[in-house]
């Protein structure tokens, strides 16, 4: 069936939850009213990234791109777009004025910058429609695997093109192929690591959700390549949308014989089913995940022997992480040549990262690996709001650490962030302003850690959690300038001696802020300050006499009745009494009430 | 899935559904649906273009609308234009006329003189 026009629209997480759904419903029933239905289609699609302006909607052949897109203004895009050709300008993302709304959507300085490799079909293709996956060139690089290629001719050139694993160490792929091709066993598995974990980090949802079948594809290429016909994709339950997808495309692919026995008629059979993470972090370490797939409670196990060796039900088993396998069908398509000029030196390609925090643009990007943190915040990202002065980028999750307002000019890529002390991780960056309290994010991202810690092992079980009772000692006011030296033997003798990945890298949001903000951190302990003005008990309200009108509005709000004065004279705050809950300064009208 | 060929088969297929959605470097029948047009019928010969156009297997052509080009009294109106920005410009179309036009403009490159709005001024 022929369509004059297509409708996309963002069915990714974000967008569904401002009710992107709604909009797709509305739409539909005023195609209908207006008899259009057989000529425009309505098309589900993945995330745009642009996660800020959704959300998204946008409209071919004129390829306009609409933001914000709420159900009251569906009538108007009916109404004068789909019906006379008008394109409605006051919805427009970008430039309301641009002649070319054609082009809007790459004209975008969101995504002029940008590099889409594992995002190349999000917000393009119908991820529900395995059709519109093949005609952008999907199971092209699996049909060319299978009939032209030994397995170990995939597996040098997954080796020459430099990939490296996007979960978070950097592994590289070609060499993690090759361990698990040259493992003996009777059977071998490949599993996909989809347990997104990292706080405000959703980029393997993101291809999950928006291009299921590149994973499928990659995985089905990792069986040939080391021998397995068995696959499973562990995703953690609280991604309905993404299970829904996988499981469409997943069914989609079997009947194709995409997926089964004797793949494009070869020898060559392979499945693949999904297991359901029930959110717990450390299933997101390999060996935790696969005795999770197992059945067992999710905990890790020392290493070695490694998966490639030993793994699930104790057989050679391979494990990549959602964005490396997303890359693959690429590189056998393009040549591990064309990969190699993306990138720098040690690490090629992209990456793909979830930008949140204090910044105007929240969403998902993608860029050559080696682009600089401030071509990301402020020429990708829009800058940071109101104005504010860029402090630190936190990336790698509660792995990571920070990279500070100093380093702005790194290029990112594994070994650099490596050497300030931070981590690639999986994606997750988040900016942050001078508001922000670099001891209060050190204390958030523990107080994750130990939440998510498993138990097995004490210096994870005990040593986070007395390091975060340090921390939060500190914040109260309470600290010791010894207590930062306890937080440094603490964290290194974790470090030394956690059992797995999570224990080990627990400690870093802690040592990367000592290392570049120890100053606060002194000042927290030595001054009892905080000087970004967040650890309440650190505070405090007073009334700034000269804008004081004496309104007593602040008086009749308060509380706890800690503030006093005369009618129209300044007023003034008992500190004994104050119990810092900031309904004062909200309620003055003449911002007379402070803190510091 | 038991060959490339198989493969091919349902890219090419839907390739040409989602054509819509590439316009780059492609040629475009704009016509001009604001009120006017509307009146005069522009719709069923939109719905022309786009029926005739899918029956002889042309992807490489895409129907968008306009708004009023301000010339009212020769509407339904048509514009061609090719990928270099060539226009044409259709006047007083039916669905009839508009599969012609499909037939001697876009698959014969030789533009229907006699519905062009410079004929209908004479």
């Amino acid at each position: 069936m022929i369509y004059r026009s297509h409708v996309l629209i963002c069915a990714g997480t974000g967008c569904t939850a401002s009710k992107s759904t709604d909009i797709e419903e509305a739409l539909h029933k005023l195609l209908v009213e207006h008899g259009i239905d057989k000529e425009v289609k309505i098309v589900k699609t993945g995330c745009f990234g642009l996660c800020e302006k959704g959300p998204i909607m946008v409209i071919y052949p004129e390829g306009a791109t609409y933001s914000r897109v709420s159900v009251k203004d569906v009538p108007e895009i009916v109404e004068e777009h789909l019906v006379k050709g008008r394109i409605v300008k006051h919805l427009l993302l970008g430039d309301k004025d641009a002649e070319d709304v054609a082009k809007s959507l790459e004209n975008v300085g969101f995504f002029s910058k940008q590099k889409r490799i594992a995002l190349r079909n999000c917000g393009v293709i119908n991820p529900e429609n395995i059709d519109e996956y093949i005609a952008h060139d999907g199971y092209r690089a699996l049909a060319k695997v299978l009939t032209e290629m030994e397995p170990n001719e995939v597996i040098d050139l997954l080796k020459k093109s430099g990939l490296r694993g996007r979960g978070g160490a950097g592994f590289p792929a070609g060499l993690k192929w090759q361990f698990a091709a040259q493992a003996e066993g009777d059977q071998k598995y490949v599993c996909c690591n989809a347990d997104e974990g990292d706080p405000g980090a959703f980029m393997d949802r993101s291809v999950l959700e928006g291009d299921p079948h590149s994973v499928l594809e990659a995985m089905t290429i990792a069986g040939y390549a080391i021998g397995a016909d068995q696959g499973y994709i562990y995703v953690r339950a609280e991604y309905p949308i993404a299970v829904e997808r996988l499981n469409i495309a997943i069914r989609q692919a079997r009947e194709y014989g995409l997926l089964g026995d004797n793949i494009f008629g070869t020898d060559f059979s392979f499945n693949i089913d999904l297991r359901l993470g029930a959110g717990a972090f450390v299933c997101g370490e390999e060996t935790a995940l696969m005795t999770s797939i197992e059945g067992h409670r999710g905990e890790p196990r020392t290493r070695p022997p490694f998966p490639a060796v030993k793994g699930l039900f104790g057989k050679p088993t391979l494990l990549n992480n959602v964005e490396t396998y997303a890359n693959i069908p690429v590189i056998i398509n393009k040549g591990y040549e064309w990969f190699n000029t993306i990138g720098t030196e040690k690490s090629k390609g992209t990456k793909v990262f979830a930008v949140g925090g204090k910044i105007n643009n929240t969403g998902l990007v993608e860029i050559p690996m080696g682009t600089t943190l401030r071509e990301v915040i402020y020429e990708i990202g829009g800058g940071i709001p109101n104005g504010k002065k860029f402090k630190a980028a936190q990336t790698g999750g509660p792995s990571g650490g920070c990279i500070p307002a100093s380093h702005i000019d790194t290029p990112i890529d594994y070994d650099s962030l490596n050497e300030l002390g931070s981590m690639m991780g999986s994606g997750g960056l988040i900016v942050m302003d001078e508001d922000n309290c670099m001891v209060d994010i050190a204390k958030f991202f523990l107080e994750f850690t130990v939440d998510e810690s498993c138990g097995k092992c004490p210096p994870c079980r005990i040593g986070t959690k007395r390091m975060y009772e340090i921390l939060d000692k500190i914040t109260q006011g309470k600290g010791e300038e010894s207590d930062i030296e306890k937080l440094e033997i603490l964290a290194d003798n974790i470090k030394k001696s956690a059992l797995c990945g999570l224990g080990q890298t627990a400690p870093n949001p802690v040592l990367s802020t000592l290392r570049y903000f120890r100053d606060e951190y002194l000042a927290h302990v030595r001054d009892k300050k905080c000087p970004a003005g967040v650890c309440k008990a650190l505070l405090q309200y007073v009334v700034i006499a000269e804008k004081c009108k004496g309104c007593t509005l602040c008086a009749k709000k308060c509380p706890v009745g800690a503030i006093s004065g005369e009618v129209r004279k300044p007023h003034s705050i008992d500190v004994s009494k104050c119990i810092k809950c900031g309904v004062c300064m909200e309620a003055c009208k003449f911002d007379a009430i402070i803190t510091q | 899935m038991k060959s490339i060929k198989e493969l091919e088969a349902i890219r090419e297929r839907a390739l040409k559904e989602i054509s819509v959605r590439e316009n780059e470097n492609k040629t475009r029948i704009v016509v001009g649906m604001a009120t006017c047009g509307i009146a005069a019928g522009a719709r069923p010969v939109m719905n022309a273009f786009v029926e005739e156009l899918n029956k002889r297997n042309i992807h490489t052509v895409n129907v968008t609308m306009t708004g009023c080009v301000g010339i009212c009294r020769f509407e339904p109106i048509a514009e061609i234009v090719d990928a270099n920005g060539e226009k044409t410009t259709y006047v007083k179309l039916d669905a009839e006329k508009a599969r012609r036009i499909v037939a001697e403009h876009i698959v014969n490159g030789r533009p229907v003189l006699e519905f062009t709005i410079g004929a209908a001024e004479k």
